[in-house]
């Protein structure tokens, strides 16, 4: 039979975000997947030759809106070891709480828009209804619902005070209860399980070969989270990364309904542990030289290649989102599949096309 | 310890020839190293490529200065999933990877009336 050609958005119900893909099809099964970017390029590196090393935070954290918070820690990161910077443990562990709301609301963001790309409208407003109480703690806590701004090179920028912090282990008390209440829904419901189970397969091996990051990572069954190396408070918390060894969209759906537990359960890790003390240091001088700082955001690894001459601008900030490293296993996953499948697919992988194209 | 930020300096990151990168990244292969990215800037005369490489959240890099206008062989014959980045550098800095197995033209993010390079001198306005 022959082949039809099927342009799958840039615009779509199913797509938060614009991205298109040239399907070729035959039978209605996908044979090749060829995909378009630019829809939202911004050229955001660019600016980094006309912006100084504190402004290109505020352009940093406006990559994506849903991992923010990460893309600025990532960025601080860099710039403190370019400048030799030692963090106040107090900063460390507030960067490891704020990182972590964010992995909650990014993961119930993405539960919810996934029930719904297979038709669970309910599911997708029970998940986001959740999800509003996390935002509550990050406007409260950070001053803004997505934006939080609360990095800065040398620290962060604002506090946590014991009022707050003990709203905050009541509300996700709350959270978890919520979510756990959702997790027969999610994760045993026939219907869930017809439309994930053995749907777009990534093998362990194809996984590793083709760069993939986070949770389609996991999901294959390659235990690597860049919270093992430590960075902010990681190193002082009890932690593992959760692993699926199934490699489909039910085992990466798995793998981030429960890192929103994991997150809950490190947030009260950190309550318990964070000392008093200093919210930063003051920074001298100008970063030279050139680093690699990562980070792991909900979508996975992140990636920021910094380059300073000691001068005013820095020379390049380059960006590697984990959606850019996951488009290529997407390619793998779509061969094959129904089309009536490829929605499920496309989100499978968590995809953030702000964060792809900057 | 593993470091999640990590000075660029010899110990993690071997300099090469651009005729060297293909063996270079075969051999980095072979030790079970995955391919996370390609990071370049643009120097006076040339565009410095730096590849990373990751095993066990070790980062090892190759670097590679590429002279400008001059060409350089696609790794994506030892790591498929380079085509993406080495397009992306393509159209921002006008390195020309030979052999690339999905070629975008420099519009992988831009239309063809866009100027090319935005990163690089050497990119041309279209009229």
């Amino acid at each position: 039979m022959a082949r039809t050609v099927l342009p799958f958005g840039p615009q779509h119900p199913v797509l938060p975000e614009p991205l298109h893909l040239t399907l070729s099809i035959e039978d209605e099964i996908v044979k090749e997947a060829i995909p378009k970017l630019g829809y939202v390029h911004r050229g955001l590196e660019k600016l980094a030759e006309i912006r100084d090393h504190n402004q290109m935070i505020y352009i940093v954290e406006r990559v994506c809106g849903i991992c923010s918070c990460m893309h600025a820690l990532c960025y601080c990161q860099g710039i403190e070891t370019l400048m030799g910077l030692e963090v106040p443990e107090r900063a460390r562990y507030l960067r490891t709480i704020w990182a972590e709301m964010h992995r909650i609301h990014s993961h119930l963001l993405w539960l919810g828009l996934f029930a719904d790309a297979f038709g669970f409208e309910s599911l997708f407003m029970q998940f986001w209804r959740i999800r509003e109480r996390i935002m509550d703690l990050q406007e409260e806590t950070a001053g803004n619902r997505v934006i939080l701004s609360v990095n800065q090179v040398g620290g962060v920028r604002r506090d946590i005070s014991d009022e707050a912090a003990k709203w905050i282990l009541d509300t996700i008390k709350i959270v978890e209860k919520e979510i756990l209440q959702l997790k027969s829904t999610m994760l045993d419901d026939t219907t869930v399980k017809l439309r994930t189970v053995g749907k777009g397969v990534l093998t362990r091996e194809k996984a590793y070969e083709l760069g993939a990051a986070g949770p389609t990572l996991r999901g294959s069954g390659v235990a690597q989270d860049m919270r093992q190396t430590g960075y902010a408070a990681y190193s002082e918390l009890d932690f593992a990364p959760v692993v699926e060894s199934d490699g489909d969209c039910y085992a990466r759906t798995a793998v981030r309904f429960k890192e929103a537990l994991q997150s809950i359960d490190l947030l009260r890790q950190c309550f318990a542990k964070i000392p008093r003390g200093e919210l930063s240091v003051k920074p001298k001088g100008l970063p030279t030289g050139e680093v690699v700082s990562r980070v792991e955001q909900p979508r996975g690894e992140c990636l920021y290649y910094l380059r300073g001459s000691g001068k005013k601008f820095l020379e390049r900030v380059r960006i590697r989102t984990p959606t850019f490293a996951n488009i290529p296993p997407l390619l793998e996953m779509l061969p094959g599949c129904d089309l009536a499948d490829v929605p499920v697919l496309i989100l499978t992988i968590d995809p953030c096309i702000s964060c792809t194209e900057r | 310890m593993i470091d999640s930020s990590i000075v660029v300096t010899e110990e993690n990151t071997a300099e090469v020839r651009p005729d060297e990168v293909i063996t270079q990244s075969r051999a980095l292969k072979d030790e079970g190293f995955r391919f996370i990215t390609m990071s370049s800037a643009e120097l006076e005369d040339s565009v410095c490529v730096l590849y990373h490489f990751d095993k066990d959240l070790e980062l090892r890099n190759l670097k590679v200065y590429v002279p400008k206008g001059s060409k350089i062989s696609s790794v994506a014959s030892v790591y498929s999933c380079a085509f993406l980045v080495e397009n992306e550098i393509k159209e921002h800095f006008g390195v020309e990877f030979d052999g690339i197995p999905l070629d975008f033209q420099g519009m992988l993010y831009s239309d063809e009336e866009v100027q090319k390079t935005p990163f690089c001198i050497i990119g041309i306005k279209r009229a």
